[in-house]
Formats: structure tokens, sequence, C-alpha cells
């Protein structure tokens, strides 16, 4: 038998793809997935770039030219209440709305992710007293508590971000640690830790490559939820100030229209959604592809 | 007769389930000499593998050990967690049983392999990646450079054990610890397998402990074997001592048991189960199965018992015997 194998093994023959690049490949071809990214590229990109695209001024607009219908000529998304073009104004805003899905996501991944892996790693008392406190958390909703910790901390987008960040770190702490302590009763722990590994090292090369892809899949999903919670709290007032453009505060300046142009007053909404939804979409995606079942 | 490598001395590892003490292994005494082979026989749960594990004293949190295990005139119990990290792999390594989870899925075996060289020594990835790649030919792996870019899932059983003994033999350690290395194997692999042990013990000269359940591996690989039953060795000796000449009721079971080459006939069972760990008997742990067992077994541990040529056993029966010989002589 083994001499069977040694004679089909010409030079490569056994170089299988490493699991990230089968993963990417899987991720590429998924039809739903990958267009869904496609998308969000371009939005982070459209509103990256919102100052060379539009020829308007976010702040500036024109009381006579107020309240353009959704496609009007020169304003492809028409114009708000105050006459500024919508487009421009979602393009800005949205650096704003994408930042507070993203930010709070990353750093609480890290935080969270921190936490899980000490607690999951060194169980005992330590293991008590992080997920126990962490478990207080999961006392209140997270839109109640992000909206408690942002009333708490004052306006401002900056409070936003935090306060969603706090929400965030208890779910990632308990995914990142459930994952952990499955991986730390494997054989392999143990033959690395017989081979002279120390902990460092076995969290290193062992613990954290295996529980990444499901924390890193699991922190994708609340990217969304970052997102809408964020223009959420920004809707009822506890973000940006109004001239600021922001979904969240869009949607509830221009709520007033909502018998004079509706199709209008959804116009933020609708991108809101349309983020959210593929974000989802790509992160459902990503887990098929690194085949975690969530 | 040359010095012993490894001397185990009273070893008791205990768990603590529930807040209550469970011993696993309960007062362990053996050694080994350079170059040769002690196999620990015994059936799952006789505490081989906890004690296996206590040498490199990689046991789970909770685990408490005392005796004395004494490696290059040092207590291994007193030694400090960064003197073991030398000491795991580099001086002493373990081959386990089942070499799919003995192995991180997600890196190449070869890396996995390398990362035991780069634990220990610091040399620049090519030759490590040459070591490797050395390492695999001598286990018999076929084109070993193109399989230390597999991962694990893609070898097979017999590929995937030579793998983790080159990855245990890749700091070209003293002392080879084998917890059932053969057992997650078939017969033929298995045969190739302990051949490998053979060849690599006479090439480096080294000092293996195996544990097993296995009769046949025993009577393949032993110098010495050593007989556990619920966490105390039983019978101890020289293999053909031990195998030729069982003492121990329990040994004696345990080769009745075996079919063997020209016996004919029905084989022998032992009856009963082994005691749970956490309910043992005050007396012989043996004696409910033993048909030899008398009241004193059941009340009083025996003590080993030395019998000719280093030959040691825990019986009342062969103390008695030989109370009986010594009256038969006068």
């Amino acid at each position: 038998m083994e001499a069977n194998l040694d004679a089909m093994a010409s030079p490569g023959a056994f170089k299988e793809d490493s699991p990230y690049r089968k993963a990417l490949r899987a991720f590429v071809k998924n039809k739903v997935a990958f267009p869904s990214f496609v998308f969000l590229v371009g939005i982070v990109l459209a509103t990256t770039f919102a100052g060379v695209l539009t020829p308007y001024d976010p702040y500036q607009g024109n009381i006579a030219n107020r309240l353009q219908p959704v496609g009007a000529s020169g304003h492809l998304l028409g114009t708000d209440e105050q006459g500024r073009d919508m487009l421009t104004r979602i393009l800005y805003g949205g650096r704003l709305t994408l930042l507070a899905g993203f930010v709070p996501v990353v750093v609480s991944s890290l935080i969270g992710g921190t936490l899980g892996l000490a607690a999951g790693y060194f169980g005992g008392w330590l293991n008590t007293v992080i997920m126990r406190t962490l478990d207080i958390f999961y006392a209140f909703p997270a839109v109640i508590l992000s909206l408690g910790i942002s009333a708490a901390l004052g306006q401002g987008m900056t409070n936003i971000i935090i306060a969603i960040t706090i929400v965030f770190i208890p779910p990632v702490a308990r995914v990142t640690e459930t994952a952990v302590k499955r991986i730390r009763g494997r054989e392999f722990i143990e033959a690395a830790r017989s081979s002279g590994a120390g902990h460092l090292s076995i969290i290193r090369y062992q613990v954290v490559p295996n529980v990444f892809p499901q924390v890193f899949v699991f922190a994708t999903t609340k990217i969304s939820l970052g997102i809408v919670i964020a223009a959420g709290l920004s809707f009822l007032g506890l973000g940006v100030n109004p001239p600021t453009p922001e979904w969240g505060i869009m949607l509830n300046n221009i709520k007033q229209m909502i018998f004079v142009k509706p199709v209008l007053t959804i116009v933020p909404g609708i991108f809101l959604f349309l983020t959210s939804l593929t974000i989802n979409l790509c992160s459902d995606g990503v887990s098929d592809a690194m085949q975690i079942k969530a | 007769m040359s010095a012993p490598v490894l001397k185990i001395d009273e070893l008791v590892t205990e768990f603590t389930i529930r807040g209550q003490k469970v011993p696993a292994v309960r007062g362990v005494s053996l050694e080994v000499k350079k170059g040769k082979t002690l196999v620990v026989l015994g059936e799952s749960g006789s505490g081989k593998s906890v004690m296996l594990r206590s040498i490199m004293r990689v046991l789970p949190r909770g685990a408490h050990l005392s005796g004395s295990i004494t490696y290059n005139g040092d207590n291994v119990l007193d030694k400090s967690e960064a003197e073991m990290r030398r000491l795991r792999g580099n001086w002493i390594s373990m081959v386990f049983q089942d070499s799919l989870s003995a192995m991180d899925p997600l890196f190449r075996v070869g890396e996995q392999v390398g990362e035991n060289i780069r634990e220990h020594r610091r040399f620049p990835k090519t030759t490590i990646r040459d070591q490797v790649i050395r390492l695999f030919g001598e286990v018999g792996i076929p084109s070993p450079a193109a399989r230390t870019r597999s991962y694990p899932h893609e070898m097979s059983g017999g590929m995937r054990q030579r793998s983790v003994i080159a990855m245990a033999l890749s700091n070209t350690p003293d002392i080879l610890l084998a917890d059932e290395p053969t057992t997650a194997l078939d017969v033929t692999i298995q045969a190739q397998i302990l051949s490998l042990f053979k060849q690599i013990q006479r090439e480096y000269g080294m000092t293996m402990i195996l544990v097993t359940h296995d009769i046949g591996v025993a009577v393949e690989m032993a110098d010495e074997i050593a007989v556990m039953y619920a966490g105390k060795v039983v019978e101890y000796g020289d293999a053909k001592q031990v195998l030729g000449a069982p003492a121990h009721p329990y040994t004696q079971g345990l080769i009745a048991a075996t079919p063997q080459k020209g016996k004919r006939g029905r084989l022998q069972v032992i009856p009963g189960q082994p005691p749970a760990i956490t309910a043992m008997p005050g007396g012989c742990a043996f004696a409910s199965r033993c048909r030899y067992a008398t009241e004193r077994c059941r009340k009083e541990m025996p003590p080993h018992t030395q019998l000719a040529g280093g030959h040691m056993t825990a019986c009342y029966k062969t103390e008695d015997g030989q109370a009986l010989a010594q009256l038969v002589r006068q």
C-alpha cells in the first residue's frame, strides 16, 4: 500500500492548499456572498472617496431646490428638506455609519477575544471571574444596554462607538471561551505540551489559529448589528449634531416629510438596509466557506 | 548491569474530582535502564497512561503528584515549569496513541515537526526544513520532502504515526515514552511501527517506556515488563520471567486470555471488572476477581515480594508459595 503511494508520489502530489486559501476559493465561488461583498466594497469605497465622486457640498443646500424627488435631474436620489443633495449626504454620512459598525466589532473582538482566550485557556478562578462578570451584561438586551451606556456617556458618535463596543465584548468573549475550551482538551495540545511548548507558544501556534475562524465569523455577524444600533442611537439623537450627515439622523430629519415625499424619506433607510443585509450575506458566505457551524 | 536512566519511586498521582481526592496511580516504583525497553502492561483504567504522563508532568489541572521520579540525578517532580519545558520534547518525548488527534489539523505535518525543533533549538528555517525531511526519511515515510507539505488528514494512519514518531525523535531524546502507539493501527502497520521503534532504538540507543494493553506488543518489544492493575504494579521483572513464569494471578489471567499459537480450546476470561478508582477496596484490588483470593487478600494490600532474578510480584499467594518452598527446602 505504501509502495503504491510512493509510486504516485510525484513532487507536489501532496500539496493541498492551506485551509484559508480553500476558504477564499469557496467564498469567491459563492453566488450570493461574493456579489454582496463586491457591493459592500463599492459602498465603502464610495463613502471614502465621496469628496471626489459628488460635485455637491453635504452641508450647503439650496432651499429653493428642496425635496426634489428621487431621479430628479442633477440629483439622482433627490434632495432633502433643506435642499441638500441626498446622494452626497448618503455618501458622506455612510462614513460615520460604517465606522460605527466596524470599529466596535474590531475593538470588541480584540478585547473580548483576549478575555475569552484567557478564561478558556487558563480556566479555574480566572474563568469564573471573567465569565461571570461578563454575564452581568447579558441581563440587558443589546439595544437597551447600548442606549443606556451612550445616554450615560453623553451625545456623540465616539460615545456611540464606545457603547456598542462594550455591548459586543461579552458575546465575543463567550464565543471565544467556548471555542478555546473545546480546543484546549484536544490531544494535539497535550502533544504540544509534551514537546516542551509553553503556554504562550501553545496559545499562539495552536489555540489562536484554531479558534480564529469561529471568532472571526461570529464577529462579522455583529457588524450589521453595530451599524443598525449606531444608526438607531443616532436616530434617537444620541449621535451627531444635525448638520453632520449620518444615516440615522438623516432618517430622523426627513421623517416629517413622509406624507409629502414618502419615497424620499426611505432613502437613508434603504442604504442602511442594503448595507446590513449584504454584510450578513457576506458573513454567511464566510461561515460556509470556512465550514463553521454557527 | 548499567544504572537506570529513569527511576520512579512510590509515585502517587491523584486527581481532585468534586473536592474528593481520587488516586489514579497508587505508589508505583519502576526503573528503566539505558537503551532498554520497559513495557507497562495493563487494561484500560489501570493508571498506566496517567503514570506515563506523570513522568512528563503533562496532566490535567488538579492533578497532584507525590513520590519521586529521578532522571539524571534530579527529581522531575521538583523541577520548575520552565525546566520541565526544556525537558519535554527534548530529553524525554512522547508518542501518542491517536496520531490524528495528536496533530493540529490546521498545519502541515512538516511544520508541526519543525515546531518541536524550533521550540528547543535556534536553527535557521532551512536547516529545520532539512532536518524534518531527514527525519521523515528516517521513519520510513515515502517521498519525505513532498510529504512534509501534507496536512494530517491527507495521510494514512500508519504514515501519520510515523510522522508523530518523527516529531518525538526530532530532538534525539534520551527517553521515548509511547502511549499505546500501535493501538489505533491495523495489524500489518502495527508490525511495521514496532520494527521501526526497534530500529530507532538500535540507532539512537534510546530508552523506551511503552504503555500497552496488548500482550503481543509486550512480547515483541519488552526487555522488562511491569503489569499494572488499579494504579499499582502487581508484577514486575524481566520480560522472559513475567511472560514465561507469571507469578501474579492477574498476569496469569491476562496471558491465559491471549490467543497463542498451538494452543487450542476456549480462551480464559478474567471474570468481573476492575474496581472504580473512586471506590478502591482496602486490600488487594484484584481480590474480587481472583480465584485464589482469601480473607487476608480482601483486608490487606499484599506487599511486593522478591522472586528470583529481580522478578517481583504483589500477591500473598506467591509469598505463601515461597514460604512453603522454603519450608520444603528445610
